[in-house]
């Protein structure tokens, strides 16, 4: 049932509802509204009640495994959501932040700092309202670099096939033509590939370490050797920073520029989709290309730097200074974990996907790189299972539902057929492993035995399976009132 | 070990199975010469010393009553929007891509479709951008891609326009060969001339961007700028506050036919101001373009047994399809500030708005009657305002602000940087939540400031 369903002409919540002033504006009738708009009236019960039982209606990390390969689908600690949201946070204006927002500036100042120690990198600008954002701005910086140097024939991006679709879209959105690179039959960069692709039109590389198929490209320096020989610049796509938190660094590995998703590897919310948040890092040679706001402390009063003074930045992504509630949220999980703390991210998010791999081979799933440790992810493949019972990676998908677990990743990367992306994440006990094994175990049983009970799952849930061709022929996008 | 639940005994098992003798021969594949040592990081915090320490920070605000607007806007939000939208069901889900078990994200999302459609009168709603800013450069793009008739990709952009959202839409649109003219605006009004327009008639021009209400707090004569853009084969790009919309003409009914594109910031719709985010931007179409829309879009469909459901649809447009060629990068957008708008319009509902609205109209034209009173203040534009005016008085508006600030107020945003034409003009707002007392005691403080000056 929709909001609409439940709304009854001349019903309000009315302890939100203003005293009617009785007075008319001073606006030219020509300017103003002549009809309603078709927003429910309803009571606040009928509100708060409408909306808890959606709440109930989805999976999360709160109620559920939700080991979506890629996302970093770890506990977002309560406290985070408290202390952002603090009024002394909440209530500050932007355009007062630098008169009286204080003690913001000096925590987003603190992880600036703390996010380019992370990194190796030697400046982070915080500005970025999510990954794809970030990326956008680091491939802008790539742009930039080469025109203030006026080696304008740099118009080719480099970027691996196995690459997340983002990295595409985004340097092409930076005004580059994308160029891919093939992937090797251990899931490296294929070195020989990347010799032939580079040349004086290689504006810079884009990737992620460990990549989408959940492997430590080893030859990095060697691909950061020839992409710096070519002239270009190395882009580290931070989708996968959880897997390395506190053992190695992007900076170290010869990356120039590098994007973070807080709400993967600093445990912000991913809120069904958002906010998330993006910080930049990069090198000495892209500090002046930074996008503003970037935060210095000047004595003991913090402030943002002006264009003026960064005559070459990129200039702006956002409003204002970014989505300062996500990064609040983000420093103090930092804090909490501190080194020590953050170097065990990497630790147990790696033994965590190492075991449960180990343990679905032996339960008789098939490993895409079975000659590779696992990073904190790793895939498999059902392509025996679709050839062989003709049950494919999303009717397997739908019959976890059914068990009570949010499902993995599905069909990404493309290169693996039949693939499942699984990251169980360092917050999730040995239990919760031995649990979904047990899980698997059971659907590939039936898979072999009743694959019809896959192909029509989910059986459990709100709704079975949708028409997902009807959605896109015949789009309803918006309730209409009969 | 925060967050991590692994017992000695449990991590002694997992080694055993794998086989390996610690956690350490797991990164053996890494080359040991990248390996970086100790971090240089400041110690773990207990959850009590870090609660100290943020609420030490927040105190490092200074709370001062609000009077600046200028993109982000002070409203009440009442107490069930975020107890409802902090749920851990809808906090910590992500983008529903298995349907079935993400239908109340899904619904939620096609409700505030629905909501946002209406209030702008338009067909289709997408489920959220970044922010105001970010949803105006995605919208020049959607234009430029829409608008088959124009090859110029121009695009005619007031000044009157938020000049943080200009300077968003250059660094976006900067790699992309499009040209932004920038639109002068009357001096006597505030606002657009439509008259202005006429050297650009006849010329090829892919989009107008018609702001409502503008920067300064003016109305724009939004329906002869639709009418000249539909003449001209312009796109008319709606840049409007949601807020406003349940008093002001919606913008598909602007002109003849109505904007093509409505854009802007969701944030005066239970949002909190939080230093400047996380905010959200909407955007809404024409059925026609809907296929050159950006992010995410939910429809409703049925299940295999015939019954209504939720997904994620015409995703054809997105980057995880259509990689290079996606209508925009982006992926992640504001869900959680898009479910908290839902629930914030469905507790207001029609009426519920139109008051906040009016309220907040009727004390800023309280404010700028008391201001205007006071000897050697002026109103700076003849137009007819919403619930922001500009204003000033014959000392540095620099100064003004900060005698504001040491009595507690924050005064408004300063134009001088960005309108140096201006003087020293100062951008005020005042919302619902300003009482008439706070108005009276703004006004005597500037009278004040004055006297003293």
């Amino acid at each position: 049932m929709l909001i609409f369903d439940r709304s009854r002409r001349g019903r309000a919540a009315h302890a939100q509802l203003l005293p009617e002033s009785g007075e008319s504006p001073a606006i030219p009738d020509y300017l103003l509204r002549k009809t309603r708009p078709a927003l429910p009236e309803v009571s606040e019960l009928d509100a708060v009640r409408h909306y808890t039982r959606l709440s109930q209606q989805n999976y999360s990390i709160d109620t559920q495994f939700y080991p979506l390969g890629s996302c970093t689908m770890k506990y977002n600690p309560k406290v985070c959501h408290d202390l952002a949201s603090l009024p002394g946070f909440l209530n500050t204006h932007p355009l007062g932040l630098e008169r009286t927002g204080q003690g913001t500036l000096a925590g987003l100042y603190e992880l600036q700092e703390m996010l380019a120690e992370i990194t190796g990198m030697a400046g982070v600008s915080l500005a970025c309202a999510a990954g794809a954002q970030g990326e956008f701005a680091g491939v802008a910086m790539i742009r930039a670099y080469h025109r203030l140097r006026d080696d304008l024939a740099r118009t080719e991006m480099l970027v691996p096939d196995a690459a997340h679709g983002t990295n595409p879209a985004s340097a092409s959105m930076g005004g580059f033509r994308v160029r891919e690179v093939a992937t090797d039959a251990d899931g490296n960069v294929d070195l020989t590939a990347l010799e032939l692709a580079v040349g004086p039109q290689t504006a810079g590389i884009m990737l992620t370490n460990p990549s989408t198929l959940g492997v430590f490209d080893q030859h990095i320096r060697a691909i950061a050797d020839i992409v710096h020989r070519a002239g270009g610049l190395l882009y580290y796509d931070g989708a996968n920073l959880n897997a390395i938190a506190g053992k190695v660094r992007p900076g170290d590995m010869g990356f120039d520029v590098i994007h973070l998703n807080l709400h993967k590897t600093f445990s912000t919310p991913h809120g069904g989709g958002g906010p998330g948040a993006g910080p930049v890092g990069v090198g000495d040679k892209l500090l002046p290309f930074l996008p503003l706001p970037v935060i210095v402390k000047d004595g003991s009063r913090y402030r943002m730097l002006t264009e003026t003074e960064r005559p070459h930045s990129i200039g702006h992504l956002v409003t204002f200074a970014g989505n300062v509630g996500v990064l609040l949220r983000a420093y103090v999980y930092i804090r909490m974990l501190g080194h020590e703390g953050l170097e065990r991210v990497a630790e147990f998010s790696t033994l965590n996907a190492n075991y449960l791999l180990k343990k679905l081979v032996e339960a008789g799933f098939e490993p895409a790189f079975p000659q590779r440790r696992a990073a904190h992810e790793f895939i498999i493949t059902l392509k025996r299972l679709a050839k062989e019972h003709h049950v494919t990676a999303l009717d397997f998908a739908k019959r976890l539902l059914d068990y009570g677990v949010h499902a993995p990743t599905v069909y990404f990367p493309l290169l693996i057929p039949e693939c499942f992306l699984i990251e169980p994440t360092e917050t999730e006990s040995k239990e919760a492993l031995d649990a979904f094994v047990r899980i698997m175990a059971e659907i590939l049983k039936e898979a072999e035995t009743d694959p019809d009970r896959l192909k029509s799952a989910p059986h459990s849930l709100p709704v079975r399976r949708l028409d997902e061709v009807r959605a896109a022929r015949h789009p309803d996008l918006a309730y209409k009132s009969e | 070990m925060p967050f991590i639940p692994h017992t000695e005994a449990d991590i002694r098992e997992m080694l055993a199975a794998l086989g390996v003798p610690s956690t350490e021969t797991l990164f053996d594949e890494i080359p040991a010469e990248l390996c970086c040592g100790a971090l240089d990081l400041p110690p773990a915090l207990k959850e009590m010393e870090v609660t100290r320490l943020m609420r030490a920070r927040a105190g490092q605000n200074r709370p001062l009553l609000c009077f600046a607007g200028a993109g982000a806007y002070e409203h009440h939000i009442p107490a069930a929007v975020w107890a409802v939208t902090s749920r851990g069901e809808y906090y910590s889900a992500y983008t529903p891509y298995q349907a079935e078990a993400s239908q109340g994200t899904l619904q939620v999302l096609y409700e505030y479709q629905s909501m946002m459609a209406s209030l702008t009168a338009m067909d289709v709603s997408n489920a959220s951008l970044y922010d105001g800013a970010t949803s105006l450069a995605e919208a020049v793009l959607m234009a430029v891609r829409t608008n088959r008739k124009s090859h110029s990709r121009r695009i005619l952009m007031p000044k009157t326009v938020h000049p943080f959202y200009r300077r968003v839409v250059r660094t976006i649109v900067g790699s992309q060969a499009l040209e932004l003219i920038e639109l002068p605006y009357d001096v006597e009004t505030g606002r657009v001339d439509p008259a202005s327009l006429e050297i650009h008639s006849g010329t090829d021009i892919a989009a107008l961007v018609i702001p409502q209400i503008n920067f300064f707090g003016v109305l724009e004569a939004v329906d002869e700028l639709t009418v000249w853009a539909a003449a001209n084969g312009a796109i008319a790009i709606a840049l409007v506050n949601p807020m406003a919309l349940a008093l002001l003409k919606p913008p598909g009914e602007w002109g003849q036919e109505g904007a093509d594109i409505a854009c802007g910031d969701g944030q005066p719709l239970g949002i909190p101001l939080s230093g400047g985010g996380p905010y959200f931007g909407f955007m809404c179409c024409r059925k026609a373009h809907v296929h050159q829309l950006p992010g995410r879009l939910v429809g409703r469909t049925v299940d295999m047994d015939g019954k209504p459901g939720f997904t994620l649809t015409l995703q054809a447009r997105e980057q995880h399809i259509r990689r290079g060629r996606a209508t925009s990068n982006i992926c992640t957008n504001q869900g959680l500030m898009v479910t908290a708008a839902t629930i914030y319009m469905a507790l207001l509902g029609p009426e519920g708005l139109r008051r906040v609205a009016l309220q907040s109209h009727q004390n800023t034209l309280s404010l700028m009657s008391s201001l205007t009173a006071v000897d050697s203040v002026e109103r700076v534009f003849s137009g007819p305002f919403f619930h922001e005016a500009v204003f000033r008085t014959r000392r540095p508006a620099r100064e003004i602000m900060d005698g504001l600030a040491e009595r507690g107020i924050l005064g408004g945003h300063e134009l001088a940087r960005d309108y140096p034409e201006l003087g020293e003009a100062i951008l005020v707002c005042v919302t619902e939540t300003r009482t008439q007392e706070d108005i009276e005691s703004y006004a005597r403080q500037i009278a004040s400031l004055l006297s003293h000056g």
